[in-house]
């Protein structure tokens, strides 16, 4: 029972990961690159996985409606306009967000679309 | 009979070895023969299309123009500091580039902008900031709308205009072109790839052995 449990997260979680990958290459590489890296102070990058764990529950916000303003990133200043993707359901930015939390040396625990779902409610 | 048959089988040997090692840049544009006359004799020469006259100001508001250029190969391509689809790309891959040529007397950089509203020198300093890069070897710079998308289209041969169409309002092509120091365009690659833009840093050593013979 649990055996079974803990496969259907994985296959859920892989299928997230797959998906989020093609998302992000489509919608978030150009400036945050293949590698996560970003582009010198233009771009963040996405390897702090601890501001990633703090602002976990807005990055769905992020990704829909962008962001302005200084963020911190690494201990780095970044204060350029990320724009928002309006275009995005809420499984995919999902899908978005497992990808990143768990790639560029990240490891995070799985987000599933009611998670998102729940955290763009609270958007300001 | 056998003596013509090998020196014109050494004559192929030696050209092949000529062709192999010495590789040259092909000239790009227009291009037009004309006649003209040394020691009493008629002879055809061919005139290459040449970028002409420019100005510009750079991100330290200061006026950049060809003469800037002069005795120089570059690098040059189009683009707009809030451009979020194919710039970063070709700015990741630029600054590559610019890092392997950094603090080279003979090598420069010219991106021109064609936000003409928005990208004002103190945004493109900016920009040129963020992206690492300081001092003149990068020049960022802003002219006026008839400058910009004249010399794209015309003397780099880039396609870049205003689209109302467009969700940014801008459409350009990603193009890195190479300019030699007689400014005659000598290759033009695709700067969101990566085997391009690996090729463009082959050529730019093959150009400055051609011109200054020294891959340095």
């Amino acid at each position: 029972m649990i055996q079974s449990c803990q496969n259907e997260t994985s296959i859920n979680f892989k299928r997230y990961y797959v998906n989020g990958k093609g998302l992000y290459e489509k919608n978030c590489q150009n400036c945050h690159g293949s590698d996560g890296k970003g582009l010198g102070t233009l771009y963040p990058p996405l390897t702090d996985s601890s501001y990633l764990n703090l602002n976990r529950n807005k990055l769905a916000c992020i990704i829909r409606n962008g962001q302005t303003g200084t963020v911190r990133v690494n201990n780095i200043a970044y204060d350029g306009i990320m724009p928002g993707n309006q275009t995005l359901a809420d499984i995919d930015i999902a899908q978005v967000i497992v990808y990143i939390t768990n790639s560029f040396g990240n490891k995070q625990d799985f987000y599933d679309s009611e998670f998102a779902k729940n955290d763009l409610v609270n958007c300001k | 009979m056998k003596k013509v048959v090998l020196v014109a089988l050494a004559s192929l040997i030696f050209q092949s070895c000529v062709n192999t090692s010495e590789r040259k840049l092909p000239i790009l544009g227009e291009r037009e023969p004309v006649e003209k006359t040394v020691d009493g004799k008629l002879l055809i020469d061919t005139i290459y299309q040449t970028v002409p006259a420019f100005s510009y100001f750079n991100q330290d508001s200061i006026p950049v123009t060809n003469k800037d250029f002069d005795n120089k190969i570059y690098v040059t391509d189009f683009f707009f500091t809030s451009c979020n689809t194919i710039c970063p790309i070709m700015h990741r891959n630029m600054l590559n580039v610019y890092t392997k040529f950094k603090g080279n007397p003979k090598v420069k950089f010219l991106s021109h902008t064609i936000d003409i509203k928005y990208d004002l020198p103190s945004k493109l300093k900016s920009y040129a900031s963020k992206l690492g890069i300081e001092g003149n070897q990068w020049e960022f710079v802003h002219g006026s709308r008839d400058s910009i998308f004249g010399i794209a289209a015309k003397s780099y041969l880039v396609s870049a205009f205003e689209d109302s169409a467009d969700p940014q309002g801008l459409v350009h092509q990603g193009w890195f072109i190479l300019v030699d120091t007689k400014k005659q365009l000598r290759g033009a690659y695709d700067g969101t790839k990566n085997d391009q833009v690996n090729q463009l840093m082959k050529d730019m050593e093959l150009l400055l052995k051609e011109e200054f013979g020294s891959e340095k």
